[in-house]
């Protein structure tokens, strides 16, 4: 294992991340507290509460989950479409790494970054809500593992991807409505037992339920199957990478 | 002298279905400079970036210094440093950043001491802090160099490193390559200069078309396929070669007004006293004479002209 070229890759993935703070950290968090005081606060007030969950702390968990999962995919896709793109990527598929360690070090980092935004807003947040963690643990657990998941298609995104709008398709067009028709600001059982079957095939409804779980001990779904659906997630980008290296798909010819 | 890099019968062949290398096969001697001149797509830069691990090759096998490049990856990486033919940076990173990054990415320790001998080797010291987007395109190239030498290979591969690069700095990058060998690093260099590989190299080899048709001492090479040529001015024009001398190597040139005779040095006798004597005994007046040895470039594009 090489350790330092791990720490090499990380460490400079993480550097870039702060010198582009405003922009990496700073809108992020501002958008995603506009969608709170708008949603949460004022919005929120006029809505009943929701298995005895004020509105304004129902919102905090998707939320949180859906910035995870955007910010996911966007640090990991552009840290390695980036080299890609400039070429100086040769230097890592050069160099004396492995690629579980190449994954290990762009992977960890983007996960890193949005475990730092979830946190940050889950801080933001309680500012204006009493927030209680029910099971701090797995609100962790969800957190990072939900983080490591998306950095991963991410990750594959930016490999598959050949030009820069190409990153964005994915985050925008999917993940971003699929997060927010998952239950980000809604119980699914709000809606029309024909809606809520559908809803069900949205598979960021049990990342949700499950993360909500883990605040307030209220779920869409059993938490046991959100923690399965997390998990089968991870195996199947795990998956995807292996074939990427195995191949050298878009990497080596 | 062994050989650091073993190339045996590699082949390449695209996913497009171009064969890029047709069964290379190339010992690399430890501590040399060999030069690699092709012409465009000959398979210069897929043979260098299948040794450095970023082509797979199609069959074949390469070893460096004993360590499968595929095998044993880590073994043979650590040993090589790679300057691309494209000028790829980290546009918005600082040269130290960049060449420390290097050295991590190789598996070593940070070691300030050394990445300041190279950058200052490379006179990019008074630039090291300086983002690499504001460096002009000399410098941009001394930074890929800088970033190849940060750990410390035993072997270097300079894929066209002085090409749109001015006299000087090409000078100045050849005194760097000396360096390097002096200091027992093995540099293989591709280029289009052929003035390049007259000046540095060691060795030589001429790739074409996926093939090496030749891999030879740079002297051994200019000996063997150079040619030296004799030009006798008259002091009265000819229109035919005289028979008396039809026995010589002879072609009649400037309208009649000079014979040029082909030798080999290196032959027990080149035939000049007899011929001069041939041509006082056929009447010519000789007022001028002149010699010519072909240089490189000349047995390159003979070469290439073989082999198409």
């Amino acid at each position: 294992m090489n350790l330092t070229a791990v720490r090499a890759i990380y460490l400079f993935e993480m550097a870039r991340w702060g010198r582009t703070l405003l922009q990496s950290i700073v809108a992020p968090v501002l958008s995603t507290s506009l969608y709170f005081i708008v949603f949460g606060a004022a919005i929120g007030s006029r809505v009943p509460d929701i298995d005895g969950v004020s509105y304004g702390a129902f919102i905090v968990p998707g939320l949180m989950m859906m910035l995870l999962l955007t910010e996911s995919t966007s640090n990991a896709s552009f840290g390695i479409y980036f080299p890609r793109f400039t070429g100086t990527i040769y230097e890592i598929l050069s160099a004396p790494i492995s690629a579980f360690e190449i994954v290990l070090g762009y992977v960890g980092a983007a996960a890193t970054k949005s475990i730092i935004l979830g946190l940050i807003i889950l801080a933001t947040a309680s500012l204006f809500v009493p927030i209680r963690i029910a099971h701090p643990f797995w609100m962790m657990g969800f957190l990072v593992l939900t983080a490591l998941t998306f950095s991963l298609l991410g990750f594959i995104i930016g490999i598959w991807a050949n030009g820069f709008e190409k990153l964005q398709v994915i985050p925008m067009l999917i993940i971003m409505p699929l997060s927010f028709l998952g239950g980000t600001f809604y119980s699914i059982n709000m809606l029309p037992p024909f809606w809520q079957n559908v809803a069900l095939l949205n598979p960021i409804v049990y990342l949700i339920s499950g993360f909500r779980w883990s605040f307030f001990e209220i779920s869409d779904v059993g938490v046991g199957i959100s923690f399965a659906m997390t998990l089968g997630f991870l195996v199947l980008c795990l998956v995807i990478v292996w074939w990427i290296f195995r191949t050298g798909y878009r990497l080596k010819p | 002298m062994s050989s650091i890099i073993r190339v045996s019968d590699l082949t390449k062949t695209y996913a497009s279905g171009f064969q890029a290398l047709k069964g290379v096969s190339l010992d690399i001697r430890r501590g040399e400079i060999l030069a690699l001149l092709g012409p465009n797509g000959a398979g210069k830069t897929t043979l260098i970036n299948t040794i450095c691990g970023l082509v797979r090759p199609s069959s074949g096998t390469v070893t460096v210094d004993g360590h499968d490049i595929i095998k044993d990856y880590r073994a043979a990486r650590t040993l090589i440093g790679l300057v691309p033919q494209e000028l790829s940076t980290d546009m918005f990173e600082t040269v130290w950043a960049t060449v420390s990054f290097s050295r991590g990415v190789h598996g070593l320790r940070a070691n300030p001491a050394h990445i300041e001998k190279v950058l200052r080797q490379l006179s990019l010291w008074e630039k090291k802090d300086d983002k690499i987007l504001t460096l002009s395109g000399g410098m941009k190239r001394r930074v890929l160099i800088a970033k190849a030498l940060a750990h410390e290979p035993r072997i270097l591969f300079l894929d066209e490193p002085t090409a749109g690069v001015d006299v000087e700095l090409r000078r100045g990058m050849w005194q760097v390559v000396r360096q390097m060998r002096e200091a027992g690093v093995t540099v293989i260099l591709t280029t289009h200069y052929i003035e390049e590989a007259e000046e540095m190299a060691d060795r030589i080899g001429v790739i074409r078309g996926g093939e090496i048709i030749v891999v030879e001492e740079k002297a051994e090479l200019m000996r063997k396929l150079g040619k030296k040529e004799l030009t006798l001015r008259l002091g009265k024009p000819i229109t035919v070669v005289p028979e008396a001398l039809s026995g010589y190597p002879l072609t009649l040139a400037d309208d009649g007004r000079a014979l040029v005779f082909a030798y080999d040095t290196q032959a027990e006798r080149t035939g000049i006293t007899t011929l001069l004597n041939a041509m006082r005994d056929a009447g010519l007046i000789v007022t001028d004479l002149e010699t010519h040895q072909s240089s490189l470039e000349e047995i390159f594009v003979g070469l290439m002209r073989q082999a198409s």
